[in-house]
């Protein structure tokens, strides 16, 4: 099992995703370079928190052309794990690998804070380790996390049971309280809280974990 | 033609501008005279304060490198090194709060990850006139708001998290608003890159961003007052960009790693010009660039503007000839320009070429080094406050304390430090909101904790001390998280020089300090002296800044906050001694009765370090379930902090003190710390072994703030009302 970290230019939370898998799961990981046009063999691709490119234009709005996500999208299609973290969530949302759009926060402001998430179905790969209702503690750190899409995609994402965490207490204005949601085929997550964030009792909380050990359960099972 | 009147304008005296005359052997090029100017301004050569300076202690046994360099270093074992500095953009805050507060987070950032550390920690010391000021408060509001952004829009996107800071307001900070910015990286203790152009032959680097007009003469605003044209200076402040720094910090470390680098070193204030012959001065080179070869983001560039352009997230670094590629390779990858743009030459002159012609021809020791040092005349210090006090007597204690925690100093910062990404690196143990901050140091069990801290009005009343007060606030900040601070570095922020009794300030300031870092052994590793801060001839209090290091073993954080009713409450120190010329320097003078006098509080250093030996060890035993050193409104005001945490426990105090009441509850005599614990035995135990008080006050509770003075109630509070009180005021506040 090999867990792939992308690096475009401005990702920041890089490392700490790699030190999460690395140091706190305590499996292989490995930076992935935006220029490149391979997934190097990785069994699982996170797109990391930050400013890629600098976020000019909007969140996400360049990285979507990188080499790199040519090869991404190839593997979210053939039903590889994709999991985007905040910056990572905005540019699954522009690749279109996800639907909706995350705008401004209500607020106009930065908001860093540790939230409440409810985890509303284990039905996915990238929480089939935790409990439906349980809820959970992970930092938001973003500008842009409020979730908008139009309400039939709305609509099918709560039929269809692809919104996986709710805030408890919106921070941001996303419509239904959307936190993270998944595609069609359930193997792509993006979330704007940061699970990397919560994978050290020293941090202050290790729900992150659940969704880090979810996939690596998945990962495993789809091996034997 | 140099006129008198040219030289009037680069803000030399006739004097400097004969020296100058004196080290060519001839009338300076315009071109020169710009970069004298800016060389030999307050700002670059420290001309007022460099006599001054010299008094603090810079050495100790974990210093490798102190002053002088682009930042201090501390060795804090198992192999690595820590790099922090603190410095100030006062004067472009000021003009353009956003660009100016982003672009002072940029440029300690470089100062840091240009000796080859990664920036792990920033923190900001920010001072600003009343957001409620009845003629300026609307600017007020304007320029911290933007102050805020712009720290959060550089900090969040670099990636650096800003765990910590302070936020103070005070009428004299109206016209001058300060905004200290301190950063701190790690490295390898043998992976250290200094700014030192060594090697007669190797190539000069320019890598980064483009040269453009902007930041023209900032060094030189800096080291002037403000009139009421300064707003038209706003062109002088540069304008930062966060991901361009990102790729620069990136690239640079990767570059270092070839091992073709020699010296390196960030363009800040005087650009190209400082870096240069900074970086000659260090290795005794002489350094030869060609003007053509800059990368320019604009056409018709002069001389005189590319070299005192200072234009953001730019580096000069000088390589091993013959290995120019391989830096060039990992820029390219970054997608970042790196030019060479000249060589490093054995005559020690700064020798600038445009297009072939010698356009500046300078020693570089004369420019980083032979800046003309001035023993200012120096009185006695400026106050006006008197040094008796008022009657007065307090018409509602309970009405008191919800004033003192609704009041600006004192109140939740939230609003300013969620803006702020104080997570990102995942090394934040302990974040913004405490006595101080705490990273750890990953695949160590080192952590470091930071804080900083000035008390104006202290020091305004008596420089002297209140420097001293500083210093031990910021190391009791440092103990109540279980840390033992090693060093240190300031930010020195004062009035115009020229005048004896602003000098008086700076001169007794700096010598309270020095006297107080020796005793607490915190080396000063370097900082930053902002002097000029005043406006239509009103100058700011006299605000030293410390921020003080220390290490400590990593483990889970001891917050301020009460976790569990049942426990004890016991004050480290004692209640402490108060009179009423002692009371005058407090927030309870300020807040509620609008007034300044006396003396601030005395400070006992040896009983200080005695009370912070203590506390650390307490706290690093995992004795105290939580633990919060009393600073400003004293008592009552860091007890009502210790009852704001989630768990909403409070306290009941029965104390025997025959202090006043306003005194007991609100004197901010230091030395103090307040803990709670289930096992107040060992607490009481370890306090008699240092030889210090330790008063057991009370016991927390659920829910309510109790105060009980021999039998008489001083304050009985529901926590609920204060906390909103406390929570709400900032926001409140700013929407004016």
């Amino acid at each position: 099992m090999k867990f792939g970290v992308v690096v475009f230019p401005g990702s920041n939370c890089d490392h700490d995703a790699w030190y999460a898998i690395a140091r706190n799961l305590g499996q292989p990981a490995e930076f992935l370079w935006h220029e490149s046009a391979s997934l190097g063999g990785c069994d699982a691709v996170i797109l990391p928190g930050g400013f890629s490119y600098g976020d000019y234009l909007r969140g996400g709005a360049i990285a979507k052309f990188s080499p790199i996500m040519g090869a991404v999208k190839k593997f979210a299609r053939d039903g590889g794990l994709v999991l985007g973290i905040c910056n990572g969530f905005q540019i699954l949302t522009e690749a279109g690998l996800l639907p909706g759009a995350l705008t401004r926060n209500r607020g106009l402001k930065f908001i860093c804070r540790p939230v409440g998430l409810r985890l509303e179905t284990t039905a996915s790969p990238f929480t089939s380790a935790g409990r439906k209702g349980q809820v959970l503690t992970m930092p938001i750190a973003h500008n842009e996390g409020c979730y908008q899409a139009d309400e039939r995609t709305i609509a099918q994402l709560e039929d269809e049971d692809r919104i996986v965490f709710r805030y408890t207490h919106n921070p941001n204005g996303s419509m239904h309280d959307i936190a993270g949601i998944l595609n069609e085929g359930r193997n792509v997550l993006g979330m704007m809280p940061h699970p990397e964030r919560a994978c050290d009792p020293l941090m202050g909380s290790t729900d992150g974990l659940v969704v880090l050990q979810s996939m690596a359960a998945a990962l495993t099972g789809s091996r034997t | 033609m140099i006129t008198p009147d040219l030289i009037a304008s680069h803000q030399l005296s006739q004097e400097e501008y004969e020296k100058i005359v004196s080290i060519l052997g001839r009338e300076p090029t315009y071109t020169e005279l710009g970069i004298f100017s800016v060389m030999w301004s307050e700002h670059c050569s420290y001309k007022s304060s460099r006599v001054h300076l010299k008094k603090l202690p810079t050495r100790g046994k974990l210093v490798v490198q102190g002053p002088g360099e682009n930042a201090g270093i501390i060795d804090i074992g198992g192999g690595y090194a820590i790099a922090f500095k603190i410095e100030s953009h006062n004067h472009p805050s000021f003009i353009e709060p956003f660009q100016g507060a982003a672009t002072g987070v940029g440029g300690i950032l470089r100062d840091i990850f240009t000796m080859g550390a990664r920036p792990i920690a920033a923190m900001d010391s920010l001072r600003f006139g009343p957001l409620d000021d009845p003629e300026n408060g609307a600017r007020n509001r304007r320029i911290l708001e933007g102050v805020v952004s712009g720290i959060a829009h550089y900090g969040n996107c670099f990636g650096v998290p800003t765990v910590g800071g302070e936020c103070i307001f005070e009428r004299c900070y109206n016209g001058n608003p300060l905004v200290n910015a301190f950063a701190l990286g790690v490295f390898r203790k043998d992976e250290i890159f200094y700014g030192r152009a060594r090697g007669i032959g190797n190539p000069v680097i320019y890598v980064g961003a483009k040269t453009g007009r902007d930041g023209i003469h900032g060094a030189s605003m800096a080291s002037a007052e403000f009139s009421e044209e300064s707003s038209q200076k706003r062109p002088n402040v540069q304008v930062g960009d966060p991901f361009m720094e990102k790729l620069l910090l990136e690239a640079c470390l990767e570059a270092m790693q070839t091992g073709a680098i020699v010296g390196i070193q960030d363009m800040g204030a005087a650009g190209l010009t400082c870096s240069t012959c900074e970086m000659g001065s260090r290795a005794g080179t002489g350094i030869e660039i060609n003007l053509e070869l800059v990368p320019q983001r604009e056409t018709g560039m002069t001389p005189y503007e590319i070299m005192l352009s200072e234009s953001q997230e730019r580096m000069l670094l000088v390589a091993e000839k013959g290995r120019e590629e391989e830096v060039f390779r990992i820029f390219k990858k970054w997608g970042l320009d790196a030019v060479t743009i000249g060589t490093v030459t054995d005559d020690g002159m700064l020798r600038v070429k445009d297009r072939g012609q010698v356009v500046a021809e300078i020693p570089n020791r004369a420019l980083a080094d032979e800046a003309p040092v001035y023993e200012r005349p120096h009185t006695t210090p400026l106050r006006t406050a008197p040094m008796e006090a008022p009657e007065f007597r307090s018409r509602g204690l309970a009405e008191d304390l919800s004033a003192l925690l609704a009041s600006g100093d004192i109140c939740s910062k939230r609003w300013i430090w969620e803006q702020y990404d104080y997570m990102v690196q995942t090394n934040t143990v302990q974040g913004p909101g405490g006595d101080a901050a705490v990273v750890r140091i990953k695949d160590t069990d080192i952590s470091v904790a930071m804080s900083l801290d000035g008390n104006g009005r202290y020091t305004y009343l008596s420089p002297r001390e209140g420097a001293k007060l500083a210093v031990a606030e910021c190391c009791r900040n440092l103990a109540a998280v279980g840390a033992e601070p090693v060093a240190a570095t300031n930010c020195l922020n004062f009035g115009n020089p020229e005048r004896p009794e602003i000098m008086a300030q700076l001169v007794e300031a700096i010598e309270g300090m020095a006297d107080a870092c020796r005793h607490f052994d915190t080396p000063i590793t370097g900082g930053n002296v902002s002097l000029y801060n005043e406006t239509l001839g009103e100058a700011i209090y006299p605000t030293p800044v410390l921020g003080v290091v220390g290490l400590m073993k990593t483990a889970a954080p001891v917050t301020i906050d009460f976790k569990r009713p049942g426990r004890a409450v016991i004050l480290l120190g004692g209640l402490g001694e108060c009179d009423a010329i002692r009371f005058g320097g407090t927030q309870y003078a300020k807040v509620v009765l609008g007034s300044l006098w006396g003396l601030p509080p005395a400070l006992d250093m040896d009983y200080e370090k005695r009370v912070q030996a203590a506390v650390r060890q307490i706290v690093a035993e995992g004795i105290a379930e939580s633990a919060h050193d009393l600073s400003d409104g004293g008592l009552a005001v860091a007890l009502a902090e210790s009852c704001f945490g989630p768990a909403g426990v409070g306290a009941a105090l029965e104390l025997d003190s025959d202090l006043r009441p306003e005194f007991l509850l609100f004197h901010e005599g230091p030395s103090r710390v307040l803990i709670s614990t289930s096992r107040p035995e060992e607490a009481l135990r370890i306090a008699a072994e240092h030889g210090i008080e330790a008063v057991q006050a009370g016991t927390t509770i659920e829910g309510r703030l109790r105060i009980i003075n021999r039998g008489e109630t001083l304050l009985d509070l529901d926590i609920a009302p204060l906390r909103q009180a406390w929570e709400g005021a900032l926001e409140t506040r700013l929407r004016g």
